[in-house]
């Protein structure tokens, strides 16, 4: 059996360092927001033969008068477009000018009004927001009945940072993605976060679940021990878990298409956090708690 | 609960047997409803057999498999997804509402008109923003479409002014700078009549009957009628000038008043140019304006290829977790992979039932349901396998390992549903389809994990299978117990 419990220091230095890491760049560098966030307009464009030189493209468009466009080459004959939101007008402007340059084929254009992208991102918050009370909520009901030694809502609040763990170390790589690969943050990162929120609690409740049946059982010596036990009994089961849905993620990763790349890349960084966290991070914040709790009764006795 | 508890209540080996051909039965059923190539091809020459015999020509053919298609969202088959904000600012709060309404009736009318599978119109309220969502799947000209829904043909009817007048602007027009010319709007020749495009009840497309030209016949209500009799009848020898969007299209000469509220436009059309003035002509004018404030367009070969490519994805996804199943879990591992099967023929039978819009996000919402699914079945194994370290029988083991692991298994999927709900609400069309699938997803991978897994492992494990512990991926069962 290893000892996981005992060692909680390292790992929770370990995590501390990581999310320090990922505030460090979320400070300084910010989150790199997408068209869905901020609004503006999106145009990837593919020319039928070779495509002209990126400068010929911003000359061309520079006469338009349309503001900063950026322009980003993608695949092997097209380009990424980024602009302030375009009308329809313009949009078909900007096309008509590329047109010129050579034969090509738009193939997708997104354009975000800035109210629209401000709106979306409150959702998102308040999603993110809503889903974590939902889950404090369910943890706590269904632990209701495990109240000794540890009380059922510290379960829920074990859980939640572990959560908040989880979900912050992937916005933090994904921080430090955006500064240096231009990584964007929209709807389809929201979406994954809120799934790893799904998938993180799913394999922590496991090993709860199962720290309830062995405290019911009297398992181990101690609430530590119990703990432990606990752990090393569901590890196999959460590491293999994982590492099927993380195989059904790199398929997508590999195979999956531009489009679904990073998704499926946070959805990995998820999934790999997720499991480290319930099996390093959840449940030892139950034992430290409890230890903290011990320490505290003693205190009081003595000085009385 | 009664239906869980009749779960894990023994039951008899016939019955086990007869759920086991049951679940195949449904299996089978969702792969031809999935695939009905694979029933119509044999069918198919069956049915050119059997023709060929005279003795059984006489009987029925067998019918072909029914064909549900897909649906595939707009990412996958291309096709764009547009949000109008309506300007509401000269409608009374009450009657927002039915303003909205009334532009939805309007749009739908005329994206109607494009000739696309299943538009979508829909209104969404967001806090005091009323929109419009407009999704056209597989339409090829995009700028056309927004040029057709955005543009309301504003039809109306002009009377010739007095010379003196005409003569007087064209002096004021003449009087201006060239640059000043350029904004000059008044019309030198008509002016304008209360009777607009507002009175129209009909339009319809009609002949001349003598030269054969197409023309479009208006009809007016009363209101109109009476309108347009006026003033056909104060300018009986003179012209009276029909404006579309502003422009001319035709100017008859009146030769007496009219009365019944019928007028014909003969502008020279062309048969489509008349018929496509009439259909916009009949979906009428938008009540209140809108503009577009956001635009998602998806060229069809990027669709395709996205499509390809995610289920290109999705087949190794699934044949890696297949793998790793076998592998690691032996016998068991191959019924759950063969639980799996069914499990995702079920899962896109439903995804074609009901029908679900696929997206990619969709799609990826299935592979990782796939992922989860494995997770149902690792539990139970994993406390299978340990039961049987523990020197449980074989058959309590399956027992205990489906009972045990049920709290995890539900405890830890209703996490995961509350977050597909969460995000069903936060919808935009990519996200709903996301949850939605995964959604579906982790519902049916709970059915196949206690109901079908169970069922097989129960029918096909006997006792005579005890001395092959290695079969289960426990070895040396006996010496773990004596610790």
């Amino acid at each position: 059996m290893i000892n996981i419990v005992g060692k909680r220091k390292i790992y929770y230095t370990f995590s501390v360092l990581l999310i320090g890491a990922g505030i460090f760049s979320i400070v300084f560098w910010g989150l790199h927001f997408g068209i869905d966030f901020k609004g503006g307009s999106l145009v990837e464009i593919e020319f039928s033969q070779n495509r002209p030189e990126i400068n010929a493209v911003k000359d061309s468009l520079a006469g338009l008068n349309l503001g900063d466009i950026a322009v980003q080459p993608a695949g092997e004959k097209g380009f990424l477009l980024r602009s302030k939101d375009l009308d329809e007008g313009s949009h078909q402007q900007v096309l008509r000018t590329l047109k010129s340059l050579g034969d090509l084929e738009e193939k997708k254009f997104d354009s975000v009004g800035p109210v629209v992208g401000e709106e979306l991102k409150s959702r998102a918050y308040l999603a993110i927001l809503t889903v974590l009370i939902l889950i404090i909520i369910y943890i706590a009901f269904a632990f209701r009945k495990v109240s000794r030694p540890v009380a059922s809502w510290k379960y829920g609040l074990a859980a939640i940072i572990a959560l908040f763990h989880d979900i912050f170390i992937p916005t933090g790589i994904f921080s430090i993605l955006g500064h240096y690969l231009g990584v964007e943050i929209d709807l389809l990162f929201v979406t994954g976060l809120l799934t790893i929120l799904g998938f993180s609690v799913h394999d922590t409740i496991v090993v709860f679940d199962r720290i309830r049946e062995n405290l019911r059982k009297g398992v181990g010596d101690n609430f530590e021990s119990t703990v432990n036990i606990s752990i090393n009994q569901t590890m196999t089961r959460s590491i293999n878990t994982s590492l099927t849905v993380f195989l059904a993620l790199l398929a997508i990763f590999i195979f999956g298409g531009e489009s679904v790349k990073y998704f499926s890349l946070l959805l990995m960084i998820g999934v790999f956090f997720g499991t480290y966290s319930s099996i390093f991070v959840a449940s030892s914040l139950l034992v430290s708690w409890e230890a903290w709790r011990q320490k505290r009764i003693e205190r009081k006795l003595n000085t009385r | 609960m009664s239906f869980l508890t009749a779960l894990f209540t023994k039951q008899k080996a016939s019955q086990t047997a007869w759920t086991v051909v049951a679940i195949f039965l449904l299996a089978i059923f969702a792969g031809f409803l999935i695939y009905p190539t694979a029933w119509n091809k044999p069918v198919d020459w069956l049915n050119a057999k059997k023709n060929e015999s005279a003795v059984l020509k006489s009987l029925p053919n067998i019918p072909q498999y029914f064909n549900l298609p897909f649906r595939l969202g707009l990412d996958l088959q291309g096709g764009t997804h547009l949000v109008y904000e309506a300007d509401l600012s000269s409608v009374e709060k009450s009657q927002y509402t039915e303003a909205m309404d009334g532009v939805r009736d309007v749009i739908e009318r005329r994206v109607n008109l494009f000739g696309v599978a299943e538009p979508l119109v829909q209104v969404d309220t967001v806090g005091s923003h009323y929109r419009l969502i407009v999704e056209l799947a597989g339409i090829k000209d995009v700028s056309q479409a927004i040029a057709m829904i955005g543009e309301t043909p504003s039809l109306d009817f002009r009377e010739e002014r007095p010379t003196a007048e005409t003569q007087a602007i064209i002096d004021r027009y003449k009087a201006l700078s060239p640059e000043e010319q350029k904004t000059f709007s008044e019309d030198p020749y008509f002016t304008p009549t209360a009777l607009t495009g507002k009175y129209l009840t009909k339009s319809l497309l009609e002949f001349d009957p003598n030269t054969n030209e197409p023309q479009v016949g208006l009809e007016f209500n009363d209101e109109g009628a009476a309108l347009f009799e006026e003033i056909t009848s104060r300018n009986v020898g003179k012209r009276v000038a029909i404006y579309l969007d502003g422009a001319p299209i035709s100017t008859p000469t009146v030769n007496s008043a009219i009365s019944g509220g019928k007028a014909q436009i003969t502008g020279n059309f062309t048969y489509d140019e008349a018929k496509q003035l009439v259909q916009r002509l009949n979906a009428g004018a938008l009540p209140v304006p809108i503009s577009l404030v956001s635009q998602q367009t998806v060229g069809a070969s990027l669709g395709q290829q996205s499509l390809q490519k995610s289920l290109f994805a999705g087949l190794i996804g699934v044949l890696a977790v297949m793998l790793f199943m076998i592998l690691w879990y032996r016998l068991p591992g191959l019924m759950a992979v063969i639980a799996l099967t069914i499990y995702s023929a079920i899962v896109l039978m439903i995804f074609k039932l009901i029908p679900v819009t696929l997206t990619l996000a969709g799609i990826a919402g299935f592979i990782l349901s796939v992922g989860m699914a494995v997770d149902a079945n690792i539990l139970i194994f994993e406390r299978m396998k340990e039961e049987l370290r523990w020197g449980k029988s074989l058959g309590g083991a399956i027992d205990e390992g489906f009972k045990r692991a049920w709290t995890s298994i539900r405890d830890s999927n209703a996490s995961s549903l509350i977050t597909c709900l969460v995000l069903f609400w936060l919808g935009t069309s990519i996200i709903k389809g996301f949850a939605l699938t995964l959604a579906i997803g982790i519902l049916v991978s709970m059915f196949s994990a206690i109901f079908i897994t169970r069922n097989f492992l129960k029918l096909f494990v006997s006792e005579k299978m005890e001395k092959h512990l290695w079969w289960f991926g426990v070895r040396k069962a006996k010496k773990e117990t004596d610790k």
